[in-house]
């Protein structure tokens, strides 16, 4: 229990430290050490969980499980490497005087602000908590998107803020009908504790708690970015500093798919009815297909894959609405996968923007005869990405679809169309991109590669072999959200 | 349903939603931005009165806090930040034009029967009251939608915005007693960092885009142009 402590309190005291402190010369650095330190204190938590097995802090406050700490873990690790990117990323921001000391310190006590109210998320047993962390990362990142402070930018933040704000106050008051259902029980102590309601949830009236999903799915359903509550998504991404769109969506919209998941569990086992799965497909087809037919319509290189991340959110929220195990088994997967090349291609794509001074797409070329590590580093992502073998997207596309013909075979092939619209999308714009002419005079910059290189690297080893504790450790989620196990 | 013959907690909680609705209804017709941040610090002082009148009634004591939060965030503090900053603004003179002012009330109206339409399946599982109630909140929450796409001025959007937090809370406060003490808290935390930005970024718009219309924020699009 000391280790989910530290994981808390880690970031709590980098924000209150960078927020007194001010911006110093190695603030950089010392964002990599607190997520670093965090790294460890969470593969820590990680390993008396799969000794122990569930763990429930004393108050109950705090709830582990094999389901939610390997997003702690996978959460750390994108926090580590993206603060390992960011600290050379933010230098040359400065450098540039695209940004002055006073919004690095609120940059960098920001950051720390938000994994805290990821792990917040993640950790916490009440579902009203989980409700406020929510919240509470959309005001840590509302600042962070206008930090540039051009009227874009502080156009997108305001429409992330107003969009999530009223979107996610549909999840309270879905979280509020939650807590009437249990109250209507009577006798329950702690009403709003996720492991009191999941044991009490054949008692709980199922209407409730269908009309409680609804709501929550579209309040949880508008951070996801499921269609059509995405607007705010990729403007967000594009207008936001890029370490910033690495986090969002490695780690944001998945923690989003959490709660929705954490809920429908509740509901599944009150209604015995499919209702949460099919709002779930429905949402989440919709949002496949959307992303994957916006992706040729985009003229910025970080929109584009702002909508690469819709189309897989959506798949993931599909997968998970089908529910057998093999389906969930594969959405935890992609989960996973999709975090670590998200990230990694944000990174890239910070890159070769800021060596080519431009978003546009049109305008960013030649990035294997300028920077070769840079070219070939997007180029890989977005095969993996695409959902190419044997990188591990692959893998767990290729199991979703699978439970799409098992369960739904009349849905596989929109998820194939969805699949080719998509791929054909990415590469169209990338192949100019890599392989295209270098514009005169564009130099090389410096650039730390390094968390790109192990993100791929992660993913592909995904992608040949699972490693035995990590299936293991899948599995053991899998039979927690759908009753069996996959294999 | 024979109001005279319930007991004083239901037929005060039975009035006091029908008031809450009427000031949702008068904030969705007010053009002028001073009067409109009044109406909505009187929904405020009625929620702090339902909170106290359940936590008398139900002899709840963790509700008094509750109702004193909501007064001093709700009534006093966010009323008076959106009041200072509107005339530090000099934004005040500026009368709205609400195009479609009774399109917009139909649709309000609309949204209110369609409320009790969403929640009746409740009414099997408990009181007509408890209907009531929670067809009240989240036809508030759904009316301060309304206020957000009907306005244009960022202004009214924070006052959207708040008072739906007020339908949240007339919800919890009603329909379940309070939320326990430490979510009520942090949902109060979150309303009071969220005052706070917006007031930040009633300067950035203003900088930016040099007026607080909303309807000039338009750079953004999928499209090129």
């Amino acid at each position: 229990m000391i280790a989910a402590y530290l994981v808390l309190l880690i970031p709590l005291f980098g924000m209150a430290f960078f927020s007194l402190a001010g911006h110093r010369a190695d603030s950089g650095l010392l964002n990599i050490r607190l997520n670093a330190v965090n790294l460890v204190a969470t593969v820590w938590l990680a390993i008396n969980v799969l000794r122990e097995g569930t763990i429930l802090s004393s108050g109950k406050a705090f709830l582990i499980d094999p389901f939610n700490v390997y997003l702690i873990v996978l959460t750390a690790f994108v926090g580590l490497t993206t603060a390992i990117f960011s600290a050379p990323y933010m230098e040359h921001e400065k450098e540039i005087g695209r940004l002055n000391d006073a919004r690095l310190k609120l940059y960098h006590a920001m950051y720390q602000g938000f994994m805290l109210s990821m792990y917040l998320v993640l950790m916490t047993n009440n579902m009203g908590i989980l409700w406020v962390a929510m919240e509470g990362a959309t005001l840590a990142t509302v600042l962070l998107v206008s930090l540039y402070r051009t009227p874009e930018s502080v156009e997108a933040a305001w429409k992330y803020f107003i969009l999530c704000g009223v979107g996610i106050a549909q999840a309270l008051f879905g979280t509020i009908l939650l807590y009437y259902a249990a109250e209507q029980v009577g006798s329950l102590e702690n009403a709003l504790l996720w492991s009191v309601l999941y044991e009490n949830a054949d008692k709980l009236n199922p209407e409730v708690l269908e009309i409680a999903f609804v709501f929550l799915l579209i309040g949880y359903g508008t951070k996801i970015g499921l269609v059509p509550l995405h607007n705010w998504l990729p403007d967000a991404h594009s207008e936001g500093p890029t370490p910033m769109s690495a986090v969002l969506s490695g780690l944001l919209l998945n923690d989003a798919l959490y709660a929705v998941v954490r809920n429908k569990m509740l509901v599944d086992g009150a209604s015995h009815s499919d209702m949460a799965g099919f709002l779930m497909m429905g949402f989440g087809l919709l949002s496949f297909l959307v992303g994957a037919l916006f992706l040729h319509r985009q003229k910025d290189i970080k929109r584009l894959f702002s909508y690469s991340s819709i189309e897989h959110m959506g798949m993931m929220t599909f997968a998970f609405g089908i529910g057998g195990p093999l389906a969930t088994f594969a959405a935890l997967l992609h989960m996973t996968v999709h975090s670590l090349t998200k990230s990694a291609i944000f990174v890239t794509v910070g890159h070769a923007s800021q060596l080519a001074g431009t978003q546009s797409m049109e305008k960013i070329r030649g990035l294997i005869k300028t920077q070769p590590e840079i070219g070939w580093g997007l180029l890989i992502g977005t095969v993996s990405i695409a959902g190419f073998p044997p990188f591990g997207v692959f893998t767990s596309e290729f199991l979703v679809l699978l439970a799409t013909m098992h369960s739904y075979p009349w849905l596989a092939p929109l998820l194939l169309l969805g699949i080719g619209i998509a791929f054909a999308g990415l590469f169209r714009h990338i192949q100019p991109i890599v392989y295209g002419d270098k514009p005169e005079g564009q130099q090389p910059i410096k650039a730390n590669l390094w968390p790109v290189m192990i993100h791929l690297g992660l993913v592909l080893w995904l992608g040949l072999a699972i490693p035995g504790f990590l299936a293991d450790w899948f599995s053991q989620a899998t039979i927690l959200i759908s009753g069996s196990a996959p294999l | 349903m024979n109001i005279e013959q319930l007991d004083f907690y239901t037929q005060a909680v039975l009035s006091l939603a029908a008031l809450v609705g009427l000031t949702s209804f008068l904030m969705l017709g007010q053009g002028r931005v001073l009067r409109l941040i009044f109406v909505f610090a009187v929904q405020g002082l009625l929620l702090a009165l339902t909170t106290a009148v359940a936590a008398y009634s139900m002899n709840i004591h963790h509700l008094y806090i509750s109702a004193a939060l909501t007064l001093i965030l709700k009534v006093i503090f966010i009323p008076w930040m959106l009041r200072r900053l509107v005339l530090q603004m000099d934004m005040h003179r500026d009368v709205e034009a609400l195009k479609n002012n009774s399109a917009v009330m139909l649709g309000g109206a609309s949204l209110m029967v369609f409320s009790y339409y969403i929640l009746h399946p409740i009414v099997q599982t408990s009181s007509l009251v408890m209907l009531n109630a929670l067809a009240v909140s989240l036809s508030v929450m759904l009316l301060g939608m309304l206020l957000m796409i009907s306005h244009r001025q960022a202004v009214a959007h924070v006052v959207g915005f708040m008072s739906i937090e007020n339908g949240l809370f007339f919800a919890a406060v009603v329909a379940t007693h309070g939320m326990p003490m430490v979510v009520e808290l942090g949902v109060a935390f979150d309303v009071l960092i969220a005052a706070v930005l917006f007031g930040i970024f009633f300067f950035h718009i203003r900088t930016s885009i040099d007026s607080l219309d909303v309807d000039k924020l338009n750079r953004l699009s999928e499209v090129e142009k």
